[in-house]
């Protein structure tokens, strides 16, 4: 990650070596090429330059369309032979309150506001209907800043006349546009206006000059922000914290200074700054991000400091506590493997340079935010972005239950003689069925976040699961796994095209949360039974290798398929037929019984 | 700030805001010598002499610069 590019970044730096860093990170390895159409209601070129650095940055590699200055609107709403050769990844319509065509006059009443807001509404959501049904793909639709001046003043705010009251109502529909449409997305230049500044934000000289509906300076904030969106969209989110304590989560240093005289609770202003802390990432726990402490201290030191009476995190809300005296790189590596996510999950936190340089170096992907002062930890870590929720599924909700459930399989796991016995106490139910709309959100999900144990890496959006799923010539499976400890979610994805009597897998993904407990044997079960009903004889797979998905290597060899060819870059395409003596491969997990379906013992 | 020494400085940004270590900007010099001036390097231009020499030049003046000789005019006006 390019230290320029974290935030909070010198914004005139960007602006001014764009060139030179986007040299540097072009040079990046295992880059995801997408294609980003940005429709402008103003000029978007220096958007467009800064979108490009902070994606590169995530990892994404982005191409480009712009529409004409200001034609947002015509090019969602007309044949485009431009954007149709181009066809979009992600859409991002670049609109500002520069783009509302009429406001309420003084006279107007009540009901000719509110058809003045219709009218407003729906020339947006009569595009994004368009859009949406000619191109399948996310759309990231700014909401609208305030405006930059206030004809009645404070009243504007109350008054249905007032721009402020117009901005804030029409920012209301468009949000509800989006709880009830996938795939749809509001970036809030409205807040990110209110943050950096609304008086310099909208200098009305940017207008005027260039035709650029906010500051050159604030260019670099609302990339990043957009980029925020983009990298959640296609699963390069963060996952979890790996976090510090003395000084960090609480004020001092609790093997020298004892539990009883650190700073945490309501006591003193230091010690309500890290409650302030403790609470903000008790909240963040609740939205499905895992905390993990790495800390240079003896354990049961840890453990008392974590059970101060006055904070808000106790060790149960971590998944696990790295106490010694061991690098933190090497504690931050092991506790990766552990949890089976990679270091580039992990947002390390931590008060001491020498600590976060040495991330930096040891963990590269690792996010390490720049830390100064306590009362400015949130501000910088919320302002990152790290985060994103583009979606909150049941999943996210109850994954530090499904971390903890996996801890305790753990422990049981070592008190059984043989492998299968342990497997067979797990008491294992699995539904396995064509892709349903209540999971298309999740299957979506697991395509982008998918990467280790993942065949082919095929990526797709919400839109293009559920096309997957509706199109005849597609075989679609998803897993779902439960067992004694609880519901694991839907945790496995295949996607097969069908080629006359042949099945072509183009994705075989599975979550790692489920490794090792015979749930691919039972999701080949189930296809090599969807194919025999009609009447596919082969099934033939394929075996693209990345950096991270060297576990499945030999996936289709442990699976019994036999390898047709294998190309320079390690790319293997593998066969089975099934027409004949096609065994059953697991007997561990109990498939699909409450539809009373045959179960094979 | 001397007239050399403000045409040191703007060929520094001149030089980062192009990406080209190649450039000399003299007295005539205008965005036809230069192969990417174009109307939006220009914003990021202005841009960065306004960071470099900390002040803002009016809208009325980024409109009437007609060559690099006027822009180092406006800087020793303006950066008195």
């Amino acid at each position: 990650m390019h230290q320029s590019l974290q935030y909070p970044f010198d914004s005139q730096l960007l602006l001014r070596k764009r060139k030179s860093i986007r040299r540097e990170l072009l040079t990046g390895t295992n880059l995801l090429d997408k294609r980003i159409a940005i429709l402008g209601g103003s000029t978007t070129h220096d958007v467009v330059d800064m979108l490009e650095l902070f994606l590169l940055d995530q990892g994404i590699r982005p191409a480009f369309y712009e529409s004409e200055y200001g034609q947002y609107w015509q090019d969602a709403m007309f044949p485009n032979s431009e954007l149709e050769a181009f066809r979009p990844d992600i859409l991002y319509i670049h609109t500002s309150n520069r783009n509302i065509t009429a406001w309420p006059e003084p006279g107007d009443t009540p009901e000719q506001v509110d058809a003045l807001l219709e009218q407003e509404y729906s020339r947006f959501s009569s595009m994004w209907d368009k859009l949406r049904e000619t191109w399948h793909c996310p759309i990231i639709q700014n909401n609208f800043e305030y405006p930059f001046y206030r004809l009645m003043g404070n009243r504007d705010a109350a008054d249905i006349h007032g721009r402020v009251n117009f901005v804030t109502r029409l920012n209301l529909r468009f949000a509800e546009y989006a709880q009830s449409h996938d795939g749809f997305y509001i970036h809030d230049i409205n807040y990110l206006s209110a943050d950096y500044g609304l008086e310099k934000w909208s200098d009305p000289f940017y207008w005027h000059m260039y035709k650029y509906a906010l500051c050159l300076d604030a260019i670099p904030r609302l990339a990043f922000s957009v980029s925020n969106i983009v990298k959640a969209i296609f699963g390069k989110n963060k996952k979890a914290f790996a976090l510090d304590l003395d000084n960090t989560l609480w004020g001092g240093v609790v093997g020298d200074d004892g539990v009883e005289n650190l700073a945490i609770g309501q006591e003193t202003s230091m010690g309500q700054v890290y409650s302030e802390f403790q609470q903000y990432l008790k909240e963040m726990k609740k939205r499905g991000i895992l905390l993990n402490v790495v800390s240079k201290n003896d354990h049961e030191n840890a453990i008392a400091g974590l059970n101060h009476p006055d904070g808000a995190l106790k060790p149960d809300d971590f998944i696990s506590i790295k106490a010694n005296w061991e690098p933190k790189s090497v504690n931050l590596v092991q506790m990766a493997q552990e949890l089976t996510l990679l270091p580039e999950s992990f947002v390390f936190v931590d008060d001491n340079p020498a600590e976060r340089a040495i991330i930096r170096q040891q963990a590269p992907g690792t996010a390490v935010p720049e830390l100064d002062k306590v009362e400015h930890y949130i501000n910088v870590i919320d302002r990152s972005g790290f985060f994103e929720t583009t979606k909150l599924s049941a999943d996210d909700l109850k994954r530090n239950e499904m971390y903890k459930e996996n801890a305790a399989r753990a422990q049981l796991q070592a008190s059984f003689g043989s492998y299968e016995d342990y497997l067979l106490s797990l008491e294992m139910r699995a539904t396995i069925k064509p892709f349903e709309p209540l999971y298309m959100a999740r299957i979506a999900q697991l395509t982008n976040k998918s990467n280790q144990f993942n065949l082919t890496t095929r990526r797709y959006t919400q839109e293009e699961i559920e096309q997957t799923a509706a199109d005849p010539d597609h075989i679609t499976l998803y897993g779902k796994l439960e067992d004694r400890f609880g519901d694991n979610g839907v945790v496995t994805v295949v996607i097969g095209k069908v080629e006359g009597q042949r099945l072509d897998v183009i994705l075989w993904l599975m979550s790692c949360r489920v490794l090792k407990r015979d749930m691919e044997y039972a999701m080949m079960d189930e296809l090599a039974a969807k194919c025999l009903e009609r009447g596919i004889t082969e099934i033939r797979g394929y075996y693209y290798p990345t950096a991270k998905n060297g576990m499945v290597r030999d996936f289709y060899e442990k699976q019994g398929f036999a390898k047709l060819s294998e190309d320079e870059a390690g790319n293997t395409v593998w066969t089975l037929d099934i027409s004949k003596n096609y065994h059953r491969k697991q007997h561990m997990i109990v498939v699909n019984e409450r539809e009373g379906q045959e179960v094979e013992q | 700030m001397t007239r050399e020494e403000a045409f040191e400085r703007l060929n520094k940004v001149f030089r980062e805001v192009f990406d080209d270590d190649a450039i000399t900007v003299g007295e005539t010099t205008t965005s036809e010598d230069i192969e990417d001036w174009d109307s939006f390097e220009h914003i990021n231009l202005v841009v960065a002499v306004e960071d470099e020499f900390s002040f803002k030049i009016p809208m009325g003046k980024v409109v009437t610069m007609k060559n690099v000789g006027e822009m180092v005019d406006i800087i020793l006006e303006m950066g008195k």
